[in-house]
């Protein structure tokens, strides 16, 4: 069998849009952007991912759950390639993935935030609470339930929430 | 020395510092003073661990002998690792933990901030992912000192006494050698003496806005070049590197 004759890019794509982040299911790994690259060759798909956070536990799983995907769609002979430069930004979460983030009760990245700075920045100015929708928020720590959250309460509906924090 | 070699050892330095700060702060697990501290601390832990797998596998291909993160980690005796002195001080209450990590996240900080136009793509990369990770961790234990420094009497007095006994430890951090000179000629490592700058004015700014005394340097103890330690790293590895050498064939 050749790889090439058989599957397209675009198809191997949609294959691996399927799968879901362990954490946050309701978004996947393309829109999370940690999707990087494929290449098909002959005898071999090679996927290109890069990882989240360097410590992130959910990489070994997306590797997993990548070539588990390819195997049921017949692509027996994957590669993962892990890829550092550049590194991943907040930035590449698409905007339908922002708004499923919000309707699930995490509050998205605010893009291009000043809490990019470093030292004494209380995390962007406004973060909008997901549940009430009010902007009287306040950071409690800037590490939350996962290395990609921090934890906001609402100070409307007193509703403590994720905020996906930008880097 | 060929350029491999000290390529070897620098990637050493910088996965095992990261790996032996990682492992101190995963010994805050279920201990820390409320909650979402307890959160931090280990998420900071998790961040690290990333950055040491990193290194340390990089390490491994830049030798190519075949050995992976792990025979680094759980295989070498405590002369063999090049971490920080400054990275391996035990935790101490959290006000020793926070002081340390402080002086720390400043100077992988302005490291990372440098090694990112490593002429060596790989540590340029390593070295992005890993800044963006760091300023997290600087921003956190600089808000808890400024918190601390600035808060009661006996908070002020606890954090000055811990700045003040890590102090002897901050010298080790920007002390260089030959592998420091042939990798700083080929563009490859950041010179410390630069870093050094950076750093002084960061510490300088934090601890000014907390109202602490910057101690006055005094006897500075020395020798993660040469992979001389204090006793306390012998501990933290025969916890760390327990299970792997006891049970050689348990797996992941
Ligand atoms: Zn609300």
């Amino acid at each position: 069998m050749n790889y090439l004759n058989k599957y397209t890019r675009q198809q191997i794509w949609d294959f691996l849009a399927e799968i879901p982040d362990p954490e946050i299911p309701v978004i996947t790994i393309v829109d999370l952007g940690v999707l990087r690259e494929i290449e098909i060759l002959p005898k071999k798909v090679i996927i290109t991912i890069t990882p989240t956070y360097s410590g992130c536990p959910a990489m070994k799983l997306f590797e997993d759950e990548i070539k588990k995907k390819l195997h049921t769609e017949g692509i027996e002979n994957v590669e993962l390639k892990m890829v550092y430069s550049p590194a991943w930004t907040t930035d590449w979460i698409n905007d339908a993935a922002l708004e499923k983030l919000k309707n699930y009760g995490i509050a998205p990245p605010v893009k291009g935030s000043e809490d990019k700075g470093v030292l004494f920045k209380n995390g962007p100015k406004v973060v909008q609470c997901p549940q009430c929708g009010s902007n009287e928020t306040e950071l409690k720590s800037q590490f939350g339930s996962t290395a990609c959250k921090a934890l906001y309460q609402c100070k409307d509906c007193l509703e403590p929430f994720d905020y996906f924090k930008c880097i | 020395m060929t350029q491999q070699d000290a390529l070897i050892n620098y990637c050493l330095r910088l996965g095992d510092t990261s790996l032996i700060l990682g492992q101190r702060m995963a010994e805050w697990t279920s201990n820390g003073p409320t909650l979402e501290e307890d959160i931090a601390l280990t998420n900071i832990s998790l961040d690290l661990f990333g950055q040491a797998r990193t290194f340390l596998t990089y390490a491994g291909e830049v030798e190519g002998k075949g050995r992976t993160e792990d025979d680094f980690a759980y295989h070498r005796n405590e002369r063999e690792f090049y971490n920080t002195l400054l990275s391996e001080r035990p935790n101490g209450h959290f006000g020793d933990t926070i002081a340390r990590n402080f002086l720390h996240a400043a100077f992988l900080y302005h490291l990372y901030s440098a090694l990112t136009k490593s002429k060596d793509d790989k540590i340029a990369a390593l070295a992005s992912k890993s800044l963006k990770e760091v300023t997290y961790h600087l921003r956190h234990s600089s808000e808890w000192i400024v918190r601390l420094g600035d808060g009661t009497v006996e908070s002020h007095q606890k954090i000055q006494d811990s700045i003040n006994d890590l102090w002897m430890f901050t010298g080790d951090l920007f002390v260089m050698n030959e592998v420091d000179e042939l990798l700083i000629k080929e563009g490859i490592a950041a010179n410390l003496n630069e870093i050094k700058k950076l750093w002084d004015n960061t510490v300088n700014e934090v601890l000014q806005r907390a109202t602490l005394k910057r101690p006055i340097d005094g006897f500075m103890q020395k020798g993660r070049l040469e992979g001389r330690h204090a006793e306390c790293l012998g501990h933290l590895l025969a916890e760390m590197q327990f299970l792997p050498r006891a049970y050689p064939d348990a797996t992941w």
